[in-house]
């Protein structure tokens, strides 16, 4: 290679840039405005800096409990996380040797990630909406009491907006998977094999330690699409919403830049994770050298 | 997939003598493993879409479903569509809509996706500045795609910074209303929003040219131009197929985006289903999906034609 760049590469490096900027640049310009003073508009100039706006959010926003949604966001999000990281690991796990119906487990799995999500969304809503009739039509036939009295739905955040979420965090998860398994070095199995591990042994003690890394990259995904998450939420989340729910509820209904430091906690708590995230990778891949 | 390298490593040891036991337990346990994954696909993926077909085909009043078969939700749908002289009817308008919007966000997902990551493939010497570079790519995936949308607020808004900029710079006379909740704004928003799906699949199939190809159309005489035209494109393609996949069924279903940024003013499909859910028409809004699904899958078949997305991984 030659020592001196091309002018193809300024060029590039250019719109590199200008992509980056692009990124990044909306986001940041809301972090700046969340600190308006108390004066200031949705827009520049900065009339002051100040925390007003975070005060207020602090206080509620308006009629909706923002709080609650925020609550309800990470106890899902913790759930989901959870569900996809011990889901997935078992079935990129199985995925390594042949079952049967190997190929429509798999196909099945690319496929909820690519039907658009309004009508997984839409069809979850069906699905327990046709459970509601079901169940009512049950307790009427048989008298229960409880039914005709105190059952409504069985949608709701944990169940309805759980298998929402999971549907959509999943695929990823196992995607991760499939790509550390195929680099997975099979001889070290082999070996703890051949010295009379047993299979949960194995995959305890050489598999487990060995992936670790790639697991919380997996819980990563897992938190930070369901707390993103919007579509595939918005049919089938019950009659509580999530907090970017609400969020996209306040976009047409709040005019002050308590939306922007809204959107810049939002934010705060998915680097949050992701720094948290990295930091757990590094120290696991410290401790195992040292 | 590296099946094949635990079947190889149990078949090497046919000496041992509990090896029969023990593979036909092995046989059971990845069935088990991957119950959990196939329990949640059957729940909440395989019986909400046999739902939606159902409830497609059936009748609804103002407040309850009839489960009775009728065509009705699919004839209303296209009600007038075969009448073209009357101008096309609502669906195939929203659909036209919904297709062009697509189209646009492709076309600039692409470009931009792709010079992208031929920057980091190709001109970005070290690894770790590379990855770190595709990092700060991909991050952004991770933070709230509502949150991304509302930022354009003060850049695109009549007192926003670009109609600041474009005022006092005596580019235009009167702020600029067609920059926030316009066509314009929804397409940069897919745009700002999908670029990543396709960055990382085209990253990761460039990553895979051997580097003595390009040498190779280098040494034979082929221009810049040529070589990443003939060499970098091509083998790339796998990547760009599942990007564009990705890319296209984001759109083709979207309401948030359109929602927000086109300030309720754009259709889409996604925005009608929605509508009709809200309205309770729940056997409409089931017809509507199943024929977005098919449009959706036929373009994902076509376009899976080109590729084997599991040798990607």
């Amino acid at each position: 290679m030659q020592d001196r760049r091309p002018l193809a590469f300024w060029l590039l490096a250019l719109v590199f840039a200008l992509f980056l900027l692009f990124l990044y640049g909306p986001t940041l310009t809301i972090l700046v405005l969340s600190f308006q003073g108390p004066e200031g508009g949705l827009t520049f100039p900065l009339q002051g800096l100040s925390l007003h706006w975070y005060r207020r959010l602090w206080e509620g926003v308006g009629v909706v409990d923002i709080w609650a949604a925020f609550g309800r966001s990470v106890r899902l999000g913790l759930v989901v996380t959870v569900l996809t990281t011990v889901i997935s690991l078992a079935a990129g796990y199985a995925f390594r040797r042949r079952f049967p119906g190997q190929g429509l487990l798999f196909h099945l799995t690319v496929a909820s990630l690519i039907v658009p999500s309004i009508v997984v969304s839409l069809g979850i809503a069906l699905e327990f909406r046709l459970l509601d009739d079901a169940v009512k039509a049950w307790g009427e036939a048989n008298e229960i009491a409880w039914v005709a009295e105190s059952y409504t739905t069985a949608m709701g955040l944990f169940t309805s907006g759980l298998g929402a979420h999971l549907t959509w965090t999943i695929p990823f998860g196992l995607l991760i998977m499939f790509a550390v398994f195929n680099r997975f070095p099979g001889e070290v199995e082999e070996a703890a094999r051949d010295l009379g591990a047993s299979p949960w042994q194995v995959f305890r003690h050489v598999v487990l330690p060995l992936v670790a890394p790639s697991l919380v990259g997996v819980a990563l995904f897992g938190f930070t699409l369901s707390w993103d998450e919007i579509a595939r939420s918005s049919q089938a989340i019950g009659d509580l919403n999530t907090l970017p729910l609400e969020l996209q509820g306040l976009t047409t209904t709040v005019t002050t830049p308590e939306i922007y430091a809204l959107g810049t906690l939002t934010t705060g708590v998915s680097v949050l994770v992701i720094g948290l995230a990295f930091g757990a990778i590094l120290l696991w891949r410290r401790l195992r050298r040292g | 997939m590296s099946s094949s390298l635990p079947d190889t490593a149990l078949g090497a040891l046919p000496a041992v003598p509990a090896a029969p036991a023990r593979r036909r337990r092995a046989s059971l346990a990845p069935l088990w493993q991957a119950a959990p994954l196939t329990l949640v696909l059957l729940l909440f993926f395989v019986f909400p879409l046999l739902a939606t077909a159902v409830v497609s085909l059936w009748d609804y009043t103002e407040y309850s479903l009839v489960p009775a078969a009728t065509p009705r939700n699919y004839v209303e749908m296209f009600e007038g569509c075969g009448n073209l002289a009357d101008g096309l009817c609502t669906t195939f308008r929203t659909y036209i809509s919904t297709l062009r919007l697509c189209g646009m966000v492709w076309a600039a997902t692409l470009v931009l996706g792709f010079t992208a990551s031929y920057f980091l493939c190709f001109h970005v010497r070290t690894q770790p500045v590379r990855m770190a570079l595709f990092l700060l790519c991909t991050a952004p995936f991770l933070t709230s795609n509502v949150i991304r949308m509302i930022s354009w607020i003060p850049l695109l808004g009549r007192e926003g910074v670009v109609n600041s900029a474009l005022l006092s710079l005596g580019i235009v006379e009167a702020p600029q209303d067609w920059l926030l909740f316009s066509e314009f704004s929804v397409v940069l928003a897919f745009v700002h929003l999908y670029t990543l799906f396709v960055v990382v699949p085209v990253f990761n199939s460039m990553m895979r040219i051997d580097r003595r190809l390009l040498e190779a159309a280098r040494d034979a005489g082929a221009s810049g131009w040529q070589t990443l035209w003939h060499v970098v494109v091509p083998l790339s393609k796998p990547g760009i197929v599942i990007g564009s996949i990705f890319v296209i069924v984001l759109v083709m279903g979207d309401f948030v985006t359109v929602g927000v940024m086109g300030g309720q003013q754009i259709a889409s499909v996604g925005k009608v289903i929605q509508v009709q859910m809200s309205y309770l028409q729940f056997p409409a809004a089931a017809a509507q999906a199943m024929v977005l699904l098919a449009l959706v899958l036929l373009i994902i078949t076509v376009m899976t034609k080109l590729v084997d997305i599991r040798r990607e991984l």
